[in-house]
């Protein structure tokens, strides 16, 4: 599964590159984030896209698997 | 819908909130004014000698403590920076600059709207306009790159300034600066002004209310959220104004406002493309900086010097209208507005892109 690393970048990129990233990958990505910021931009922006997204919570960040 | 119905009532209290602070003292459509506040308190400090805008303000005292603390209690805060540091304050004082020529930072944009000055309307107009400039560079790649973790420390020095100047606030030693006329001179009460920037300061925290994301998000990912934010500060503010009798529709006589159209709308198009680059308005980069971004406080420090640059040069707007000096600023502006933009953006610049490739 590919993987975006959204880790420190400031709004809106982490939503950005999840948009960018899964136009090119439409069957799903994977989302690393490391904010809640991003976190919930990014699950708002997959669940207006139609994916669904699995939060796992892997110490000081979090991934976000983005589903068809 | 539940997080939509949070943003609409964080809105509304903002609204409310900012007409109290009218009623209570502080200067017209001028409850919260994230710019003007800021100016005040560079003048306070000496760092301008505009002697009609000097005092430090207690509600941006307030904003940063109310993120600090709040992001603390919910495990949010998070010592953090260096993504492109002197860019970001360079960036603050182009974004003073705009918003200074306009007179208000963006929400101050929309209380003002909310008051019933209709030369808002131009600074809307600009400031959207502004916004989809920038988001044309976001979608060719634009970014500052990430910033990184930093020693737990350096997160809390700026919440411990503000305390600092809240301790000169209450000594007012003879070096700190207080208008005697002018809007400078208008406040609420510190208590109330303290605790209305705690409240507003923990809302924008909890709801990351942002003033320039509201039309981004909406140009880039149709995604209404802190659009509705904005329309509700405006709502709120607009029944506020009604109830207390402060509403004056028109474009003639606005308090501290001008009517110059054009430049209206310059200067928040300024505002407006700079803060995007920045990922935030004035408003959120105070938040921001409460939560530990140290880029967001050298954004902030940009911001306030730009303030002091802003009055020491003859820069800023008055009742009369925008100044020679001042157009020629933002001029100026724009051209490295449109640099930075450039260069920053990876598919325009792509030796940049290349070369720091991870």
């Amino acid at each position: 599964m590919n993987t975006v690393d959204t880790c420190g970048m400031s709004c809106p990129q982490p939503v950005l590159m999840t948009k960018k990233s899964l136009i090119e990958n439409p069957e799903g990505i994977d989302i690393i984030v490391d904010n809640n910021v991003a976190k919930g931009n990014v699950q708002r922006f997959l669940k207006n896209a139609g994916y669904n997204a699995a939060i796992i919570e892997k110490g000081d960040v979090t991934v976000i698997e983005a589903r068809k | 819908m539940k997080d939509k119905k949070g943003i609409i009532i964080a809105g509304g209290i903002i609204g409310i909130i900012s007409v109290l602070l009218v009623h209570f003292g502080n200067p017209a459509n001028m409850g919260f004014c994230i710019a003007c506040f800021l100016r005040d308190t560079s003048g306070a400090l000496g760092f301008h000698r505009a002697d009609v805008v000097q005092y430090i303000r207690p509600e941006i005292i307030g904003l940063v403590l109310g993120a600090f603390l709040l992001s603390l209690k919910n495990k949010e805060f998070a010592s953090k920076g260096g993504s492109s540091p002197f860019t970001r304050f360079m960036l603050g004082i182009v974004v003073m600059v705009g918003a200074l020529v306009f007179l208000g930072c963006p929400l101050r944009m929309v209380l003002r709207l909310g008051g019933g000055d209709l030369n808002a309307l131009f600074g809307i107009a600009g400031y959207a306009a502004g916004i989809f400039v920038g988001v044309q560079f976001l979608n060719k790649g634009f970014n500052l790159k990430r910033n990184y973790k930093m020693p737990a420390i350096e997160g809390y020095v700026f919440p411990a300034v503000t305390v600092g100047l809240l301790a000169l606030l209450i000594a007012s030693p003879a070096f700190i600066f207080f208008s005697e006329k002018g809007p400078g001179s208008m406040a609420a009460p510190i208590i109330i002004s303290l605790a209305a920037g705690l409240v507003v300061g923990g809302i924008a925290q909890k709801t990351r209310m942002c003033m320039v994301g509201g039309i981004r998000d909406m140009i880039l990912f149709k995604d209404n959220y802190l659009l509705l934010g904005f329309i509700s500060i405006f709502v709120f503010s607009l029944i506020g104004n009604l109830a207390f009798g402060f509403f004056n529709l028109g474009f003639a006589d606005q308090p501290v406002a001008h009517n110059d159209g054009l430049w209206n709308f310059l200067g928040m198009a300024l505002a407006g493309w700079g803060s995007v680059l920045l990922g935030g308005c004035p408003l959120r980069q105070l938040i921001l900086s409460g939560e530990g971004n140290a880029d967001s406080v050298v954004t902030v420090m940009g911001l306030l010097v730009g303030a002091g640059i802003v009055h020491n040069f003859g820069l800023a707007s008055s009742a009369a209208g925008p100044t020679l000096n001042g157009k020629i600023a933002v001029a100026v502006c724009f051209v490295f507005v449109g640099v930075i933009s450039y260069f920053n953006s990876e598919s325009l610049f792509k030796v940049n892109a290349k070369a720091s490739a991870e």
